[in-house]
């Protein structure tokens, strides 16, 4: 029994038909595993070096070069609010701030219902409208305080989103 | 989602259809789309690098190198397949002109992609979009089968007896990898550490194959060119610096956004008329002029300067990737050297000691240096280190973090004189970013 759904994994036997060697689909099919199941777990890890036809290692070599990437569980809805240049200049250390103290939790941590997680990250290309958070893959642009709480507020009484592929 | 501007000195042609609700098929269709490919197909190859090179169109990911010169250094015969790959990695930090092109207009970079594999007869192509720009995956990936249920791709393409396939592919977070031989090990489902070259990605690329790498805005300023022809795209710009670009206006600055103007535009004009100037009544500090990896201007400078390579190129700097960052004068340039190097201390890959051990020691000293803890020699050390960096690094991530630290240390000593002797930050207070309005 794959870890993964069976439509993935047919949707990644197509894909990889598309390139030249075994390996190459690698790194997208490890994010939209993650999407799949919150985290790349053994599992999923040993599975798809059987597929590229690698070793368990050069997979996990490969999960830890990417910041996307995860061997843990995040929250439900990952709160990834974005401190570079453009956003600082703006407000984004502040809206960190904000965000650590409305969930109570840090960089990288996650809150005990297991709703949320934080993670301050580089630079997301929202320059232009920022400062800027993304929540999953949701871009949430020229924010405030009070427009961070009303974003939060409603994934939080939201239902989780599938995953999409 | 990414929200539009507009400024009447803007002259749209990468910009033309945003808004316009291109990405879906009919309605390209119905706005000259996929009229390039035909007009394309009908010319030699030598004929479309020409008229490319005619365009002077440069690299819009930040290198400025000959887009059309890139193309011929293609060879003509090749064992191996060749490949076009898309550089839609964007990440550098301040650069956010990729985004609209990709929600907007995404079949322009399909098109894009056609005519440089007609150009040097590759017969595959791949856009590499970054793994946080999902939205975007998905609406490439919808252009893309739409394409071909149209047989824009596929075999035989437009009856033409030709074959061309553009697949899409994603990444998972990593700056690194917009380096264009990281880019490479990437799509080869690797780690994306950068190659030794030469070999150039033109000879020995993808799988062993010659490669063409182009960012977004270039291969979608290409249908253009091949419509309008070559000489009118370059007459938009100075000479050998044809054309327009996206420029994202961010930082400290009223009307922050994505603007299309004319190379060679006044950075000047571009803060005061269409950015409409600084903040709060606060004067302008410091310019970041293309990306956090290009020389720092002071506002003297920045009110002289003209928005192409060659008039950054003179001067032994870089114009860059196009995102223009603006700073007041309450901003702490210390702070800002230090957020610039946690960010690339962050990216880098590792590989190479100059850039993995000067990046780390750099921020360790900033962040000490920015606490109070600082000493007078530090500042020296500081310099010293991003010129260690500077050339010695594997690829071009070490130089871009060397490269605005140098210009700061150079232009603000006395900011960093102010923190020495345990003093508190002295921008600290001023509460640099928290008292910016921010825009409904």
């Amino acid at each position: 029994m794959a870890p993964i759904s069976e439509k993935l994994d047919r949707f990644f036997d197509e894909k990889m038909k598309e390139y030249p060697t075994k390996r190459s689909f690698l790194v997208p099919m490890l994010l939209y595993s993650q999407d799949e199941l919150g985290c790349l777990t053994d599992e999923v890890i040993a599975h798809l070096a059987r597929k590229t036809e690698l070793t368990e290692l050069e997979v996990s070599n490969v999960i830890s070069y990417y910041s996307l990437l995860r061997r843990k569980p995040l929250g439900k809805f990952h709160v990834q609010v974005c401190t570079n240049v453009s956003c600082m200049l703006r407000g984004g250390e502040e809206l960190l701030d904000h965000c650590k103290d409305r969930l109570g939790i840090g960089h990288k941590q996650v809150t005990s219902d297991g709703v949320f997680s934080l993670e301050e990250v580089e630079c997301i290309g929202a320059c232009s409208w920022a400062p800027a958070v993304q929540v999953n893959y949701d871009f949430h642009e020229n924010l405030t305080a009070a427009k961070m709480d009303a974003v939060l507020d409603q994934y939080k009484n939201s239902p989780q989103q599938p995953a999409k592929y | 989602m990414a929200e539009l501007s507009s400024h009447p000195d803007e002259v749209k042609i990468v910009s033309s259809r945003f808004g316009k609700g291109a990405a879906d098929i009919k309605r390209y269709l119905e706005l000259d789309g996929y009229k390039a490919v035909e007009k394309a197909l009908l010319m030699t190859p030598d004929a479309i690098i020409n008229e490319v090179k005619t365009s002077s169109l440069r690299g819009r990911g930040g290198a400025g190198f000959s887009t059309g010169m890139k193309w011929s250094f293609v060879p003509k015969e090749s064992a191996k397949p060749k490949y076009i790959l898309v550089n839609g990695d964007e990440s550098e930090p301040g650069t956010c002109k990729d985004r609209p092109i990709l929600e907007h207009d995404p079949h322009a970079v399909i098109e894009g992609v056609i005519i440089a594999g007609l150009a040097v007869g590759a017969k595959l192509g791949f856009v590499y979009i970054r793994g946080e720009y999902r939205y975007l995956v998905d609406i490439m990936r919808k252009a893309i089968d739409d394409a071909y249920a149209k047989g824009f791709l596929g075999k035989n393409i437009f009856g033409s007896g030709k074959d061309f396939d553009v697949r899409w592919h994603t990444g998972a977070g990593a700056y690194e990898v917009g380096e264009e031989s990281a880019l490479m090990e990437s799509l080869e489902g690797k780690r994306g550490i950068p190659r030794i070259r030469p070999p150039f990605p033109a000879v020995v690329g993808l799988w062993g194959g010659p490669t063409v790498i182009n960012n977004v805005e270039t291969l979608a300023s290409v249908p253009h060119i091949i419509l309008m022809g070559g000489q009118k795209f370059a007459d938009y710009g100075p000479p050998k610096n044809g054309g327009t670009r996206l420029f994202c206006l961010s930082g400290h600055i009223n009307k922050p956004g994505v603007y299309e103007l004319p190379l060679g535009y006044p950075l000047k004009k571009m803060i005061y008329d269409v950015g409409g100037g600084i903040p709060n009544g606060r004067k302008l500090k410091a310019v970041v002029p293309g990306g956090s990896s290009t020389f720092i201007l002071n506002a003297e400078e920045a009110e002289q300067m003209n928005m192409d390579f060659d008039s950054f190129g003179k001067r032994g700097e870089f114009l860059g990737s196009g995102g223009v960052v603006m700073l007041d004068d309450q901003t702490c340039m210390v702070k800002f050297a230090l957020r610039i190097m946690k960010f690339y201390q962050h990216e880098s890959c590792g590989w190479c000691i100059p850039c993995r051990e000067g990046t780390d020691w750099l921020k360790k000293t900033l962040t000490r240096f920015h606490a109070g803890g600082g000493l007078m020699k530090d500042i020296d050390n500081i310099k010293y280190l991003a010129q260690g960096i500077l050339g010695r690094s594997f690829c071009p991530l070490g130089d871009a973090a060397a490269i605005p630290t140098i210009s700061i240390v150079d232009k603000w000593r006395s900011e960093f004189e102010a923190h020495l002797e345990g003093r508190p930050c002295p921008f600290e207070k001023a509460g640099v970013a928290s008292e910016v309005p921010v825009i409904a």
